[in-house]
């Protein structure tokens, strides 16, 4: 690991003004640290916001103010998510295991890089590391990579679980930085990888997220659903998060879906929700919603299965859900 | 370099730490508290597991310089100091719930953390409830920790024999 120099800030203000080229916001530290033992990150300075005044839970406006440095773990235990979020509890608990999420942040759990293997290892060529070093997951590795929205520059995936839902949630991220505050939306905090796959996110140099806000639950039941090669402490290969509002003469009144393991951003398929609003709540329409999102997809060599498995955990989430 | 205050299984040192020395190695190779293990180094195996402010967590992932003023619990410190084991110490050599020990320091403290923690799991059917810790319960919460033994069979049943 390459030498570095550590402060600890003391609220969000004098974490931006200790901001300066090669620094690194450290959260939780369970990817980073992981990424600068690997030698992928190599950051002059941490400057660490894990114990900033970051750390509540709080009702808002019917919605919800998640500190950015909330953990994992008190998230998902937290009554007012249990209740009116469920399926972010879900989401949070399905991924990592219980000691990353005792330790993970909110705002680092968004942040966090692809699991690539040739993003995570040096000594192979990746865009995303090094651009312009090119993309050997293309012709190489690709069986848990994007479907969706991919570019000849990058396949990654990104791996979060939690950005699903709160992309189904239409989450929104405070940020604060050397420009001011804003306000980004997910979907909307990352991008996909085009030319540019080393931006995982719109945030420009350091800007620091300090709140996750959301709005108050949509109507209708929801549901967290992952797919994975062993039953826990594994990345998604697909996951989905539904909402699905069936009124009472059988039509669909509202709909979100977003998916997880099939592109570079948490993918929030709304040609699947535009298909589905208004229509019956049949497994017939769910299935001509799904493929009106999965007719975007261009499968991989390799990853064509993560087409039909999207196509049926959308369906079978969606069944479940219908009253 | 970084000067730190930790305090380890009731005993507070103060150090000059190299900044990216993990929680783990100071604990190991500067204190000689070596039951917690180095398996992955990348907090993918649990065999580090120690309880920082009572919450388990990877010794590996954390940087000894973020535990600046923290209380960190190791296998070593586990027992109730006379000597006498904890009551999870005495489960796992009851119910044979190890092979080589390596993979032991870690499943220890992941399941004196875990018994703390609160609400459901991944597996829970309702999140409302606190469940009870059923071996699927257990089996999920102690994903962490991997076993190569195989020990998974008795190391379920040694947690399970506790918490009742």
């Amino acid at each position: 690991m390459r030498p570095f120099e550590y402060a600890r800030a003391l609220d969000g203000p004098d974490a931006v003004a200790r901001f300066r080229p090669g620094t690194m916001y450290l959260g939780g530290g369970t990817n980073l640290v992981d990424l600068m033992r690997l030698g992928v990150a190599e950051p002059d300075h941490l400057v660490d916001v894990s114990r900033l005044p970051f750390d509540r839970v709080e009702a808002s406006d019917g919605g919800l103010r998640i500190g950015a440095a909330v953990r994992n773990s008190d998230l998902a235990a937290h009554p007012l998510v249990r209740e009116r979020y469920p399926m972010l509890a879900r989401a949070l608990l399905a991924g990592a295991s219980g000691q990353v999420r005792n330790m993970a942040t909110v705002a680092g759990n968004l942040l966090q890089r692809t699991r690539c293997p040739y993003f995570q290892d040096v000594t192979k060529a990746c865009n995303k590391r090094v651009p312009g070093s090119g993309c050997p997951a293309i012709p190489g590795d690709h069986r848990n990579h994007a479907i969706i929205g991919h570019s000849e520059a990058c396949v990654a995936v990104h791996p979060s679980d939690m950005a699903v839902a709160l992309a189904a949630l239409e989450a929104r991220v405070h940020v604060t930085g050397p420009d001011g505050d804003r306000v980004v939306p997910i979907p909307g905090l990352h991008r996909l990888p085009g030319t540019e796959p080393h931006r995982d996110t719109v945030l420009e140099p350091g800007e620091l997220i300090t709140t996750v806000e959301l709005p108050s639950p949509p109507a209708g039941s929801s549901q967290y659903r992952k797919v994975r090669e062993r039953a826990s402490f594994a990345f998604a290969l697909v996951s989905v998060a539904a909402v699905l509002d069936v009124g009472g003469d059988g039509t669909v009144r509202g709909c979100r879906l977003a998916l997880g393991g099939v592109a570079h951003v948490p993918w929030r398929a709304e040609r699947a929700e535009r298909a589905l609003l208004g229509a019956p709540a049949t497994e017939e329409e769910f299935v001509r919603a799904a493929d009106a999102e999965l007719d975007q997809a261009r499968p991989l060599p390799r990853n064509g299965y993560k087409v039909p498995l999207s196509r049926n955990l959308i369906v079978r989430t969606l069944r479940e859900l219908t009253p | 370099m970084a000067e730190i205050t930790v305090r380890v299984n009731g005993t507070e040192h103060s150090l000059i730490v190299d900044t990216r020395l993990s929680l783990l190695d100071l604990l190991r190779e500067r204190l000689g508290l070596t039951g917690s293990k180095k398996g992955c180094d990348h907090g993918q195996c649990g065999a580090c597991t120690v309880l920082i402010d009572g919450r388990r967590s990877n010794a590996c992932l954390a940087l000894a310089v973020t535990c600046d003023g923290l209380d960190v619990t190791t296998v070593e410190g586990l027992g109730d100091g006379d000597g006498g084991l904890h009551p999870l110490q005495a489960a796992f050599i009851e119910h044979d719930a190890f092979q080589c020990g390596y993979c032991t320091p870690g499943q220890l403290c992941s399941a004196a953390g875990m018994l703390t923690e609160p609400g459901p799991s991944a597996v829970t059917e309702d999140l409302m409830e606190d469940p009870p810790l059923t071996p699927a319960e257990i089996r999920e919460r102690m994903s962490g920790n991997l076993c190569r033994c195989g020990a998974y069979v008795n190391i379920v049943t040694a947690i399970e024999g506790v918490r009742r």
